[in-house]
């Protein structure tokens, strides 16, 4: 599904990713750990098509084909989804209108016509009862003084709504109580597939308690440097990152 | 008569300066108006004011940022004298023709009883040249015409050559029951075609009307509009009024709005600046009693090296009384906005809250916004805010939206859609409000229906 290969990123002429790889297949869950600055978020934003940042080597393909000269959106109708670590507030735009207008122009791009009204609504219902989410809450601005929390749970309500093939959770986990988490996670859970497959960065097991990933890899200093089972994740719960730095030198 | 029009070809030829082609005019406009009258004392009255002011320039603090120079060097004509027929189907998309409504028209400064429905049933929705020339009008022209107009430059041109425009008379504890359009056509039959209407809205105490105003040339030759609307609200009346300005980018427009509102009166004017090449927009309001609330909104949306100038007064004279600015802007290309929002709160003028709010997203580096400002407080217990921001889109919503699979040039549209907002969400006419919406989605070359 995903295929990255020697992927050097940078920003500003400072040098972010240097010589990653990951594979991902169908069906699978990969967690991505690492110590904060390791270039994980980058990672996720380069594959999800963030112009800032200038891809300088390497290649990333998306079911065979190279995406990384595609526009966002042409990334993001080709199925990828990230789940923003710090989703962005839109004032003005309700979470309804701009799932509405999300799916809509996904549809455009494929070619088909407008999903009718009637079942945008029931979409809307079925998933937003999944994630526990508010009727009230789908009126309010996009993410507009929304609690951590709240901001989380409406991304995996998104992708909820968006069916992504390859979904990138960016610290999903984070602002999230324990209540929270287990409804995200069975949220996440409920649209695992054999033919989709989820990419987890976090840095706490709790998550993947729910999610339980095929692969951990370790991501540091800008490229993957340990990958293991999901094992790895609660050894490096117990003993940091200190252990893997030094295994380096 | 005829040697008046052959003397006006000549000059013509000679290109004289506007003024000038003006003012050697009046004398082929007196001709045709009844210069026995009350009227055309104070016609004659503000042509010599026209006369020793002349057009605005830069040089005038109110007309620094917007230099009519190039406009005034078309060679317009005056008083275009074919009358063009024109099909409805060809202008029907100017009207909000979704809704039953009276209508005003006028083609090149005529009257025109095809397009137009008036009425004098329950209140009189008609025309100016009756109001001026018929003795049972005399009563309310006497008391009201150019009484709140400034006797600045323009007004005065504009009420030298005052003959038509709307005439809008309710009385007290009335409500109209459909809206009124006033629309204002330029055929375009003459290379350039200057107008200048003249409205007068008359509302009585506890009565209520809406009124649309646009004005909308047909082809692309040059057009400048002056016009002139007067307005009285007395005590407890209502009026809400749309002001659509999306025309052609050959025609420009100097808008002279007066306002003059009686205690508990409410009156809002909604401005959509979207087309033309210079637009500037004086709208003036006089608060004359208590408990009055005025509501000034406006969204400009404009590219190219369009001219979009809003300049503002909200005179505060009595106590307890709000008024409410709100002018969302969005150039993008080599467009320039003027925002010059005048509060003047009088000694007498306790308890007065005044709102300013004006928001600017440049698009393109190469747009300007010139905003300004300006609040005249005498009165110490007030509430007075004022806020101006001049921002870009923002680049993480942007992408966000894009990540989700709106495409950059929609996600842009959606923000600038999110951004107007404030201002759309109070247009109470919900045919309005969709076709402001068209027009900005049409604008922003989008199609998407947003109902935010
Ligand atoms: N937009 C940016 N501008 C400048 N530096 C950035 C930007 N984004 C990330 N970085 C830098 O790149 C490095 C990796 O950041 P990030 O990918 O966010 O790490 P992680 O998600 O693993 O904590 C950090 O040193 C960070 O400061
Ligand atoms: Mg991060």
């Amino acid at each position: 599904m995903l295929k990255i290969e020697n992927l050097n990123a940078e920003i500003d002429g400072k040098a972010i990713l240097k010589g990653l790889n990951l594979e991902v297949n169908p069906g699978e869950v990969h967690a991505i750990m690492g110590p904060n600055g390791a270039g994980k978020s980058t990672m996720a934003n380069v594959i999800a098509g963030k112009e800032e940042y200038e891809v300088t080597a390497g290649t990333i393909e998306l079911n065979g084909e190279d995406i990384s000269e595609l526009a966002p959106e042409e990334r993001a109708h080709n199925g990828v989804f990230l789940s923003f670590q710090y989703p962005v507030e839109i004032p003005g735009v309700s979470v309804t209108n701009f799932i509405k207008t999300a799916i809509n122009e996904s549809r455009k791009a494929q070619g088909l016509e407008e999903m009718p009204a009637k079942d945008m609504l029931k979409k809307i219902r079925e998933k937003s009862e999944l994630l526990e989410i508010d009727r009230k809450f789908l009126g309010r601005s996009l993410n507009e003084g929304f609690s951590g929390g709240e901001k989380k749970r409406n991304e995996i309500f998104q992708m909820a709504m968006l069916e992504p093939k390859l979904a990138i959770l960016d610290e999903t986990d984070s602002g999230l109580d324990i209540d929270a988490l287990r409804i995200v996670a069975n949220g996440v859970n409920k649209l695992k597939s054999k033919d989709n497959a989820v990419i987890v960065i976090t840095h706490y097991q709790r998550l993947l308690d729910y999610i339980v990933p095929d692969f951990v890899h370790v991501l540091h200093d800008g490229k993957i440097v340990k990958t293991g089972d999901a094992s790895l994740a609660l050894e490096l719960e117990a003993k940091g990152y200190d252990w893997i730095k030094q295994e380096l030198v | 008569m005829y040697s008046v029009f052959k003397d006006f070809s000549t000059f013509k030829r000679n290109k004289m300066e506007l003024k000038d082609k003006l003012l050697s005019s009046y004398v082929a406009f007196e001709n045709r108006v009844d210069t026995n009258s009350d009227v055309h004392e104070i016609r004659s009255q503000a042509l010599e004011n026209f006369e020793e002011l002349g057009f605005p320039t830069r040089k005038l603090e109110a007309w620094k940022y917007t230099s009519l120079n190039t406009v005034l060097k078309q060679d317009y004509s005056l008083f275009p004298n074919t009358e063009r027929a024109i099909e409805l189907v060809d202008v029907k998309q100017y009207f909000i023709h979704e809704i039953d409504s009276y209508k005003v028209v006028f083609i090149d400064g005529k009257y025109s009883s095809f397009l137009s429905q008036t009425t004098h049933e329950h209140y009189d929705v008609c025309l100016m040249s009756s109001a001026l020339s018929n003795a049972k009008y005399k009563p309310v022209i006497d008391k009201y015409f150019n009484k709140i107009a400034k006797q600045d430059n323009l007004t005065s041109l504009n009420t030298a050559f005052a003959v038509e425009g709307a005439y809008i008379h309710i009385p007290k504890n009335t409500e109209v029951k459909k809206p009124i359009q006033i629309i204002n056509f330029t055929t375009g039959s003459e290379a350039a075609t200057m107008v200048q209407p003249r409205n007068l809205v008359v509302v009585g105490e506890n009565a209520h009307v809406q009124i649309i105003e646009r004005h909308q040339s047909l082809t692309s030759n040059a057009v400048l509009t002056n016009v002139v609307t007067e307005i009285f609200a007395d005590k407890a009346a209502n009026i809400d009024y749309y002001k659509i300005q999306d025309d052609e980018i050959t025609a420009s427009l100097v808008d002279n709005s007066y306002i003059e509102q009686q205690s508990n009166s409410v009156v809002s004017v909604h401005t959509f600046s979207f087309g033309g090449n210079i637009t500037r927009n004086n709208l003036n309001f006089y608060q004359k009693g208590e408990h009055i609330d005025s509501i000034l909104k406006g969204i400009t949306i404009i590219e190219g090296k369009q001219h979009v100038d809003h300049h503002t007064l909200v005179h505060h004279i009595e106590p307890n009384c709000e008024s409410h600015q709100d002018y969302k802007g969005i150039y993008d290309e080599r467009s320039t906005g003027v925002f010059n929002g005048k509060v003047i709160v009088e000694k007498e003028a306790q308890k007065t809250n005044a709102y300013q709010q004006n928001n600017n997203v440049l698009v393109s580096d190469k747009a300007t916004i010139n905003a300004k400002p300006q609040l005249e407080i005498f009165a110490d217990d007030v509430k007075c805010s004022h806020g101006c921001t001049i921002g870009q889109l923002d680049e993480d919503a942007l992408f966000y939206m894009q990540q989700r699979g709106i495409p950059q040039k929609e996600g842009r549209a959606l923000l600038m859609f999110a951004f107007a907002n404030t201002v759309l969400e109070s247009v109470r006419i919900p045919e309005v409000k969709q076709r402001i919406t068209k027009l900005i989605a049409n604008k922003l070359n989008v199609n998407i229906g947003f109902d935010l």
